[in-house]
């Protein structure tokens, strides 16, 4: 009993700590851009074109004004990245909470009531799992465009782009909540809440969902990671954000364009932060999917 | 065994019908057919004419059935931005992704497959640590990122390696092959390596704990109770069993590579189907990603119906239950 108690307050291995701060660090820039940041990409009269294509700080040439150098148009890059960021995880937790939602609603529906309901959503999260969200995303992306025309899509992008990656992530939640809730749903004190007469919808809100939410949050994380990188590559494929209002997708894509004339920096500095950005997510998810649900499948 | 057939099938059928509905839906709905194909400044009676002559005032089931027919014949529509059909422009380029798919298929085999068996072995080793934390980054890495800095490294600074297309190939009359030449085998390095990297984790992983299972088996100790050499016993009697899964899986995520050469293609600006589908969704061309998504579907369906039937018939044990 007592090895019980000491291994629950353990602390986490020092990799987890590590990114834990991580994400910590990244999320607080990211909600406090506007006020850390150097300067404003969207606001023209905030940088000048005298300051353009200048290395990161620690290269030849570098200037200690721009500590990861600047874009074509002498945009600082710490700035455009902190921005860029924003948009990425802005999108990302919009489409981790978008599916998270769909998929506890349907799979505590499909488990509670079974049958019909049952087998339709089950079947449909069957279809839709053999494909992977990355084409789903992109054939819901190019369908907006030949429906709504691009003018649309460019100002509603950020919303576009987390349908398109909740329309294939819902899934996962929905077959793990289901498989809870029938469960659940043979346990007395559900019979009892039945018995009493208490109405569906409060069943499945007050005694069946507290008992999946831990399995949806370690999900959920993992999710995270997923989502981001989703988003990434839709508008690095020039499918997602467009480059007036640029996720780090968009970024990299631009910076893309300059990486023959030398000029690495402009695509490799915001790469450099997304993958910090998923590491992070991932080894925290992982991290907490052995502590809390060793047995939970995730793919 | 006929059952499990047959259940197969249905769930195979099943997947295909709702893959040729949302295919259908984004060849009616998407879009107006008629204003995409008629001429500028055509009269309502032609635009009519046209609808007429579409099949557009039919009911919506005899439509439906129509375009499951036309499908059946291979017949995908004609694509808005090339004014080809989309069937002749899939298969011109099915040679180029297919090509990618398989080397980077073997790649991912004949690196993971070891790697995974060493941090089996040595699972504390300073190796397998090493192997589990690349992995780790390998995994937060995306296909896109990978793809940039080789091109970075390799094209732009060593200039040891094409960043883009896929060289000189040969026409054997049904299919262009980059095999056959120096600059096509050179352009295949990078995008190869790319693709497989994002298979190779997944690899890696499924023999390290394949193996691990294996090994705690009974018929391991007893194999080393009998004192077996080490070989032997790994190499052999271990080995063999966790490859079947391994088999599987592979098999599996052909269907998600084909899918993930989407992004490599566009990378590398490799001239294949997932090329043509991302320019597809710019554009739009809505006959060209319906018909991919048909494409994909079919391969995803044909692929697990293969491996599922294989599988019962090289493991007797699942003939058995149901």
């Amino acid at each position: 009993m007592t090895s019980r108690v000491f291994h629950r307050i353990q602390l986490p291995p020092v990799s987890v700590m590590i990114a834990g701060i991580v994400l910590v660090v990244i999320l607080l820039l990211a909600i406090f851009t506007p006020l850390i940041a150097p300067i404003d990409p969207r606001n023209v009269s905030s940088y000048s074109l005298v300051d353009m294509e200048i290395p990161p700080v620690f290269m030849d040439g570098g200037d200690p004004r721009f500590l990861l150098g600047t874009d074509n148009q002498g945009r600082d890059l710490v700035s455009v990245i902190l921005f860029g960021l924003r948009i990425s995880i802005l999108i990302g937790v919009g489409a981790v909470l978008l599916a998270a939602s769909i998929g506890v609603a349907l799979g505590s529906i499909a488990g509670y009531f079974g049958g019909i309901i049952d087998t339709v959503v089950m079947r449909v999260a069957d279809v839709l799992v053999s494909f992977p969200t990355i084409l789903v995303a992109l054939l819901v992306s190019g369908i907006a465009r030949a429906q709504l025309g691009p003018e649309t899509v460019s100002t509603w992008a950020p919303v576009i782009l987390i349908l398109a990656i909740a329309v294939n992530e819902w899934v996962q939640y929905a077959r793990t909540v289901r498989g809870s809730s029938m469960v659940e749903i043979s346990r007395d004190y559900v019979r009892a809440a039945k018995v009493i007469g208490l109405p569906s919808g409060r069943i499945i809100l007050r005694h069946i969902l507290p008992n999946v939410m831990s399995s949806v949050m370690v999900i959920a994380t993992l999710n995270l990671a997923g989502a981001i990188l989703t988003e990434a590559t839709l508008s690095f494929l020039g499918a997602g954000m467009p480059a007036t209002y640029p996720s780090l997708g968009t970024l990299i894509r631009i910076g893309n364009e300059f990486l023959f004339s030398g000029l690495w920096w402009i695509a490799v500095m915001p790469a450099a932060v997304l993958v910090v950005l998923v590491l992070a997510v991932n080894v925290v998810g992982d991290y907490l999917r052995d502590r809390f649900n060793p047995k939970l499948m995730t793919n | 065994m006929i059952k499990i057939v047959s259940a197969r099938l249905l769930q195979a059928v099943l997947v295909m019908v709702a893959v040729t509905a949302v295919a259908f839906v984004m060849f009616r709905f998407v879009g107006d057919p008629v204003s995409m194909m008629v001429r500028e400044g055509a009269s309502q009676a032609e635009k009519d004419a046209l609808r007429v002559a579409l099949g557009l005032d039919k009911s919506l089931a005899v439509q439906f059935g129509e375009f499951v027919w036309r499908v059946l014949h291979g017949n995908l529509g004609t694509s808005l931005r090339y004014q080809q059909p989309v069937t002749e422009l899939l298969i011109a380029r099915l040679p180029a992704t297919l090509e990618l798919v398989i080397v980077a298929t073997i790649l991912s085999l004949a690196l993971g497959i070891p790697l995974g068996i060493i941090s089996a072995l040595k699972p504390n080793g300073i190796l397998s640590r090493l192997i589990q934390s690349v992995t780790l980054i390998g995994v937060s890495m995306p296909t896109f990122v990978t793809g940039l800095l080789l091109i970075l490294v390799f094209a732009v600074n060593l200039r040891w390696l094409p960043s883009s297309g896929r060289g000189d190939v040969v026409d054997l009359g049904f299919w262009q092959t980059g095999f056959l030449t120096a600059s096509g085998l050179k352009s295949l390095i990078l995008p190869s390596i790319t693709l497989a990297l994002f298979q190779l984790t997944l690899i890696m992983r499924l023999v390290r704990s394949e193996m691990i299972d294996v090994l705690s088996s009974d018929y391991i100790r007893f194999a080393f109770a009998r004192g077996l050499s080490r070989r032997h016993i790994y190499g052999r009697l271990a080995l063999r069993n966790t490859l079947m899964p391994v088999i599987t899986v592979t098999g599996l995520q052909i269907g998600q590579l084909i899918a993930f050469a989407i992004v490599t293609e566009t990378v590398f600006q490799w001239p294949g189907m997932g090329l043509l589908f991302t320019n597809a969704v710019g554009f739009p061309d809505i006959p060209v990603l319906a018909a991919y998504l048909l494409f994909v579907g079919l391969m995803f369906v044909l692929i697990n119906m293969i491996v599922d039937v294989l599988y019962t018939f090289v493991d007797p044990r699942l003939r058995t239950k149901q």
